[in-house]
This record gives C-alpha cells, sequence and structure tokens, in this order.
C-alpha cells in the first residue's frame, strides 16, 4: 500500500496477477486490431514516370515527372475535375473573384493538418503565395499569376480566411490556383509536409519514387472511410517505352497513362479491355511557314510564305483525314484550329476543318498567280514552288505525317524534300538562325484557359514561332490578335473571354499562321486489377481520381 | 579437307551477294510500283499476293522499298570505302612513306580524328547540310560523309605498313639506284600496299552499311522518301516480340546476311594480302 501512494509503481507490480495480464493482452490485442484496421486495403498502384523528377518542391516543377509527384502529393485550395472541367472546392470551402478580376478571397476548411501533423491555416496560403510570387524563385507556376508590375498581396483575414490582390487583372484567376500545391509556413519538413492524398516516402535517383498514404489527409467518402483508399504508389522511373509496354503487359506495372496508337492496337487486338481511348485531347500536331523578314530565304519563297491564300492552299491540299487515319490509325482528329474540341467552353464550334481538295487547292493558288507546268508547280516569276519541312528525328509520328504531306502536296505540283533533325539543331533554327522553311512539331496543351496560350499569340513573344519578337505586329490580322487577347486576359467577364476568344480562333482559321493538322486522341492503358479508373483527355488522364483508386 | 568446306563457304557468300546485287539491280521489274507509292487504304497491311511483305506504317510495298533499299545500301557503301581507303592510302600511306614529322603529324591528326564521337559527329554536319536537297543528293552526301570521316583506322594500318615498307630492301635498293620521289612510291611503295587497300577497303563496305543503318535508325539517313536499310529497320522498333510481324525482320536478315558475306569476302582478301 505504501509503495502505491508514493508512486513507485514498478512494470512487475502492474502485471503482477493473472487478472492483470489477461486485460494488458486483450487492450494488446484490440490495439494491434485498430492498427490493421486503420491501414487501408487498397493495394499498391505501380506507373512508370518516363523521366527524373526534377524537384519535389511544387512551386518549382516544369517537368512531367514532377508534375505528376505534385498532383499527388500537392493539396491545392481548388481543383479542376479532369471529367467534367468545372472548378470544384478542395483545401478551400469556397472562393470568390472580385469583379475586376484582381482579387480572390478563399475561405479555408479548419482542422485540417499537413503529413507531419503541422496545422494548416491561411497563414500557409499567405506563405506559398508570397514564395510562389518571390521573383528569385523563378516558379514556372508563379508566372502564370504574373499579371503585371507590382507586389502581390496576401491579407490573412482569419486563420480560414485569406485574400490575395494581384497587381493587375488576371482573366480565369481562380482555375489556375489548380497548380498551387499549399506550402506549410511552419513545418521543418519544407516541401516535404504536403496536404495531398500521398506523400514521398522514399526516392532512389534513377530507378522509383515511393509514395505512401498521408495519414493526415482530410477527405473521407460518403460512408466516411478515410481516403485515398491506395496504401502506397510506386512510380519506376523508365524511359523506354517499349519497356513500359513490356512491363505492362507482364504485370509489373498497373498503368500506362498516355500511350502511342501503334502500341494502343496492338493491345486492343488481344487485350482490349485493358485499353482507353477517351476521344480527342489537348494536344495537336501542326506545321508553319517562316514568315520572318530577316530570314535566310529567297526573296521569292518569303513572298509564298507570307501570303495567307498559299498557306491556305497548302493546308486544303493536306489530306487530314488520311494523316488521322494512317498515321495514328484513327485514334486522332483532323485539327481545326489552336484549341482542340475537347476543350468544352473555349472551342470555337462553327469552325469546322477544312475538306481535303487538291483541285480547290490549285484553283487558289492559280488565282494567286501559280501555274501547273508539267507537275510542277510555278509561281508567276517561273520559280518552281519547292520547300522544305523539317522535322525532329525519331519521331516517327511526324516523319510519317511529313511523308504523307510529301506525296500529297506531289498531286499539286508541289515539291517537298522531308528533313529530319536532332532537336536542338532544329530549335536553333526555329529560333536563332531562322534558316528553315516550313517546321512539323506538335503542341502539348496542358491547361484549358486561353491565357495559357497568350505566349504563341502575342506578336511580340518569342514563342510566335512564324514570326517571333515583333517589334510592332506585321500585318493587320495579327494586329487584331494582339488586341483581342490582351482583351480577353484584362476581362473577368467569361463570355467576353470567349467572344473574343472565338474571333481569334477565327483569324488563325483564315489566315492559317498554323496549318493544324490533326489533335491526337487521349490514349491510355489500364490493369484490369485496377477498380475505379476513368481515363480522361485531360493530364493526368489515367488516375486524375486517385484518391478513388483501389488495386486488387 | 577444311581448306575446301572455308572455300565453298567463300563461294557460297560471293553467290550470295551476286544475287543480292542483281535482283536489286532488276528492282524496276521486280517491283514495278515503286519505293514511294503510298497504298493508303492497305497501310500496315499483312503480306498478301499484291504485297509479297506486306506494307509499311503509310501502305508502301515493303518488297519494293527493301529491293530499292539494299541498291542504294549496297552501290553506296562500296563507293564510300572507295573514298574512305582513297583517303587513308593518301594520308597514311604517304605518311609512313616521308616517315619523321610528317608521319607524326599525319598519326597526330588520325589520332584527333579517332577521338572524335563519329556519330555525334556526323549528327553535327548533317544539321549544318542545306536542308533543300533532294532525297538523292541527301543519300550521295550521308555516304559521301561516310566515306569522309572514315578514313582514320585505315590511315593508320597503311602508315604502319608504308613505313615498313619504306625501310625494306628493295626500297632502299631502288633508292640507291637512284629512284626517288613520287616515281619510288608509285612504283616500288603503292603496289605493295594493295592487298592491305584492297582489305581496308573490303573491311569498310559493311561497316558503313551498319553506320548508314545507325543513322536511319536515328532518323538522319536517307531522306524521304528515298528506302535504306536503316529506315527500314526503323520499322523494328517497338515490336514487342519477334513472332509478331516475322516478315518485317526481312531487311534485318538481309543486312545480316549481307554483312557476313562481306566478311567472308573478306577474310579470302586477307590471306591474298598475307
Amino acid at each position: 500500500m505504501n509503495t502505491i501512494y508514493t508512486g513507485k509503481v514498478s512494470r512487475a507490480g502492474i502485471f503482477s496477477t493473472t487478472y492483470q495480464k489477461a486485460v494488458a493482452i486483450a487492450f494488446l490485442c484490440l490495439g494491434l486490431l485498430a492498427c490493421v484496421a486503420s491501414a487501408q486495403s487498397g493495394g499498391e498502384l505501380r506507373f512508370c514516370l518516363r523521366s527524373e523528377p526534377k524537384t519535389f518542391d511544387p512551386l518549382k516543377v516544369e517537368d512531367d515527372a514532377s508534375g505528376a509527384i505534385r498532383y499527388l502529393t500537392g493539396g491545392v485550395l481548388l481543383r479542376m475535375n479532369r471529367q467534367t472541367q468545372a472548378l470544384e472546392p478542395e483545401l478551400a470551402q469556397s472562393w470568390k473573384v472580385s469583379k475586376d478580376g484582381r482579387q480572390i478571397t478563399f475561405k479555408l476548411r479548419s482542422g485540417l493538418s499537413f503529413s507531419d501533423g503541422t496545422p494548416f491555416s491561411a497563414d500557409d496560403v499567405a506563405y506559398t503565395v508570397q514564395q510562389l510570387m518571390d521573383p528569385a524563385l523563378h516558379s514556372p507556376t508563379g508566372d502564370a499569376f504574373r499579371s503585371g508590375p507590382g507586389n502581390t498581396e496576401t491579407k490573412v483575414i482569419s486563420p480560414t480566411q485569406i485574400a490575395i490582390t494581384f497587381p493587375a487583372p488576371l482573366a480565369g484567376l481562380d482555375r489556375q490556383f489548380d497548380q498551387v500545391a499549399i506550402l506549410s509556413a511552419h513545418s521543418a519538413k519544407k516541401e516535404m509536409a504536403v496536404l495531398g492524398p500521398f506523400m514521398v516516402a522514399d526516392y532512389r535517383p534513377g530507378a522509383s519514387v515511393q509514395l505512401k498514404r498521408n495519414p493526415n489527409y482530410w477527405k473521407n467518402d460518403a460512408q466516411g472511410r478515410k481516403m485515398p483508399y491506395l496504401d502506397s504508389i510506386r512510380l519506376d522511373i523508365q524511359s523506354n517505352r517499349d519497356v513500359e509496354m513490356l512491363r505492362f503487359k507482364r504485370g509489373e506495372i498497373d498503368l500506362i497513362n498516355a500511350i502511342d496508337s501503334e502500341y494502343f492496337d496492338k493491345l486492343a487486338a488481344t487485350s482490349p479491355q485493358l485499353v482507353r481511348d477517351a476521344g480527342p485531347s489537348l494536344d495537336s500536331e501542326q506545321m508553319w511557314f517562316n514568315q520572318v523578314a530577316k530570314s535566310p530565304l529567297p526573296a521569292y519563297k518569303k513572298t509564298w510564305f507570307r501570303s495567307a491564300a498559299f498557306r491556305r492552299a497548302i493546308s486544303e491540299a493536306i489530306n487530314k483525314q488520311d494523316l488521322s487515319r494512317v498515321v495514328f490509325r484513327g485514334h486522332a482528329q483532323p485539327a481545326v484550329g489552336p484549341v482542340s474540341p475537347a476543350n468544352k467552353f473555349w472551342f470555337n464550334a462553327n469552325l469546322k476543318p477544312e475538306a481535303y481538295s487538291p483541285d480547290a487547292a490549285l484553283s487558289k493558288l492559280q488565282a494567286e498567280g501559280f501555274r501547273l507546268e508539267n507537275g510542277s508547280l510555278k509561281d508567276a516569276s517561273g520559280n518552281a514552288v519547292v520547300f522544305s519541312i523539317i522535322t525532329n528525328a525519331g519521331n516517327k509520328y511526324r516523319e510519317r505525317m511529313a511523308t504523307m504531306i510529301q506525296d500529297d502536296l506531289q498531286k499539286i505540283g508541289v515539291h517537298v524534300n522531308v528533313v529530319t533533325l536532332d532537336f536542338p539543331s532544329l530549335i536553333e533554327r526555329m529560333t536563332q538562325t531562322f534558316d528553315y522553311e516550313a517546321i512539323l512539331l506538335g503542341l502539348t496543351n496542358v491547361g484549358l484557359d486561353p491565357n495559357e496560350q497568350m505566349n504563341v499569340w502575342l506578336s511580340s513573344s518569342e514563342n510566335h514561332q512564324w514570326n517571333p519578337q515583333e517589334k510592332t505586329p506585321e500585318t493587320a490580322w495579327e494586329a487584331e490578335i494582339d488586341k483581342l487577347m490582351r482583351a480577353q486576359a484584362a476581362s473577368a467577364e467569361p463570355r467576353k473571354r470567349k467572344e473574343s476568344f472565338d474571333r481569334v480562333q477565327e483569324i488563325v482559321f483564315e489566315q492559317a499562321p498554323f496549318i493544324y493538322l490533326v489533335n491526337k486522341n487521349a490514349l491510355s492503358a489500364v490493369a484490369a486489377s485496377v477498380q475505379g479508373a476513368n481515363p480522361v483527355i485531360l493530364m493526368p488522364q489515367t488516375y486524375w481520381n486517385v484518391e478513388w483508386l483501389t488495386v486488387k | 579437307m577444311n581448306f575446301y568446306r572455308i572455300n565453298a563457304w567463300r563461294r557460297l557468300a560471293c553467290a550470295l551477294l551476286l544475287v543480292v546485287a542483281g535482283v536489286t539491280l532488276a528492282a524496276n521489274w521486280l517491283a514495278p510500283a515503286g519505293y514511294a507509292r503510298q497504298y493508303r487504304e492497305a497501310a500496315g497491311a499483312p503480306p498478301s499476293h499484291e504485297h509479297w511483305l506486306g506494307t509499311d506504317d503509310i501502305g508502301r510495298d515493303r518488297f519494293a522499298r527493301v529491293l530499292y533499299g539494299t541498291r542504294i545500301s549496297l552501290l553506296l557503301a562500296p563507293a564510300a570505302a572507295l573514298v574512305s581507303t582513297f583517303m587513308a592510302a593518301l594520308i597514311g600511306g604517304l605518311a609512313g612513306y616521308l616517315g619523321g614529322a610528317w608521319a607524326r603529324s599525319a598519326m597526330a591528326v588520325t589520332d584527333l580524328f579517332l577521338s572524335l564521337p563519329w556519330l555525334f559527329l556526323l549528327i553535327t554536319v548533317r544539321a549544318m547540310m542545306p536542308l533543300n536537297v533532294s532525297p538523292m543528293v541527301s543519300v550521295l552526301v550521308t555516304f559521301l560523309m561516310l566515306g569522309l570521316l572514315g578514313w582514320t583506322a585505315a590511315a593508320r594500318v597503311l602508315c604502319t605498313s608504308a613505313g615498313s615498307l619504306r625501310n625494306s630492301d628493295f626500297v632502299r635498293q631502288a633508292r640507291a639506284s637512284g629512284i626517288h620521289g613520287a616515281r619510288l612510291f608509285w612504283i616500288h611503295v603503292l603496289p605493295n600496299l594493295k592487298p592491305v587497300l584492297y582489305a581496308q577497303f573490303w573491311i569498310s563496305i559493311p561497316a558503313f552499311i551498319l553506320s548508314e543503318a545507325n543513322l536511319g535508325i536515328l532518323g538522319l539517313g536517307v531522306a524521304e522518301p528515298l528506302p535504306s536499310w536503316g529506315s527500314l529497320l526503323k520499322e523494328l522498333e517497338g515490336l514487342v516480340s519477334v513472332g509478331e510481324e516475322p516478315w518485317k525482320f526481312v531487311p534485318l536478315v538481309l543486312l545480316v546476311l549481307v554483312v557476313t558475306s562481306f566478311q567472308l569476302v573478306l577474310s579470302q582478301q586477307d590471306e591474298v594480302a598475307a
């Protein structure tokens, strides 16, 4: 008794009786059961990253592999539903964009914490925005928020409410928060403390990244079960697509996020239930002519390439239906313009792909003074119409498209030389020396908003590929595009923005600075063991709903 | 017995090379549709009565492309070998004959060339070429580049051989008889280098065939729509199993057979050289 009062209770003392031992064992068993119950039974999802992730800092992401890890680990205020293309609340319960498009106010969820247990509050959002807009960080994600000169201000109204004010209006401001993973302002683990469904557990450079379920993830399903269902994700770093395909066939990985049409058909022939064609994606393949005034091309070729009628005629003489059907085995659609029909809101549905008509193309060219002589097209000065199309060596789809275009244009007497160059040489010719005639390349669109294409359409932009960095717009239609793009960017009203961008699409269709060839379909492969997968056209196609996936 | 068996293999190799060369020269008659015509409705078709080896991914007759591609590789690889052997004889042979500082300088240049990563060099040279050249010019330039860049190893061999000839008794005797300079080189040294030159020539042919195939696989070889073994071998990319589309292996089998035949003929030349 004295011993008890003095508080010196020994472990032997506690388990001194059989009864007490039994109670202890019962509690131990209950504890073990609780541990087992807390582990999810969703299994492990395995797939490949096609390159080494360059960073785990979500604000510095600029490559696909790092983007995939950000998507799986990062907690965002708002998330665009990849299926409906609608914006949905995540860490923010609600949000409001000011009428002038400069300010956004978020009401945050309360009681959430990062993967390391650090509580989440408006301070973390403020810290993330400050980091994002820090010029010294050079955040590619932050670039999308740089609306104009001046500082971005954050005002923490309460632990669950924050207002962010930008120096100038930002069109589609709320949608851009889909890419902003919130960092912890206080955690010692820095960017490794996350709010997303998974967290990085292990990284073996050159081999794999292991993610495990974030025990503090805030979401529960309708039945009250903690999400995500999966226990872990193993991301193997594998750049070789043949090996990726073999591993999928052997069952070593569970999905291929984006699969070539050739592999798709091979898999479809043996296991049609494993492949999914989600329809046209945002990606396009296009060609364009060099319109740079200072390029080292002969003057008569510059005249051809600067003629809208010439470009439209070439476009009309290319059988885009065949490109889709033959090169992409039907897993592509003839493209109409800079926006894919997959982009439900921004696509101008009034535009229809140009019909293939070599006769109409030839008539257009003849109206411009060209003439067909002994199977060879000649301009008014008697110069034979010969030009080269460059594409990047090793891309078999582009090489095939270029060869088919060569064949199509031969029918109207245009002689095309197909040149494949290594990518750095191609880029040098395209951006430095301008020593090229036509280029065939593709464009991967990640976002839906027209603002993400500003760097292509503004005539002063470096990526205005057919004639970059114009001091002032060299043509009236380029000046009009500049005006319309700026107008839509300055407006916060979706309807007005849509009107402006619809007109941009019409001008691009009429002037054909880019000859849009095809929109590739979003193809993927998912093993039968993966349940809940519903591939879509937007990245990440197969695991956009990762919280709901299970592997049996 | 063994001698006869080896000889039979060589004869077989020669016969095979002759047959392949003959068949490819008759490509215009055997495959009148040509290598560029696109049967787009039958793209990627398996072998049939119309297309004996099926069609490629954009519907071109594979049999025609194999014939024309083989013709290009078989005609131009020896031409490139001739260029490289000539350059090797000029640089290596002369350097060895002259000896001293000439030989050291020539070999230093040769070593420099040997140390260059030739594939990257070829890619760089290819990137600097004018863009608007016809496919036929592009194929000539590709093989010319191979020839102009492929002389170095042969030059070292020839330099050593010419060096040993320079100090040989019969050359000393010729020199003592008053024959000097170019006359001595042309009359006494060069004829004795012939076996080495032949051997180098034969060695270069399969090497250039494979080099072109390497460039073709990288998409940097012969320009479309002209076929070559390199562009034909590119079709094997992405084949998951050998049994999937075995007819696609025909160019590979042909390449192996031709290169092996050249090697067998070459070993005969080695014996001649010895």
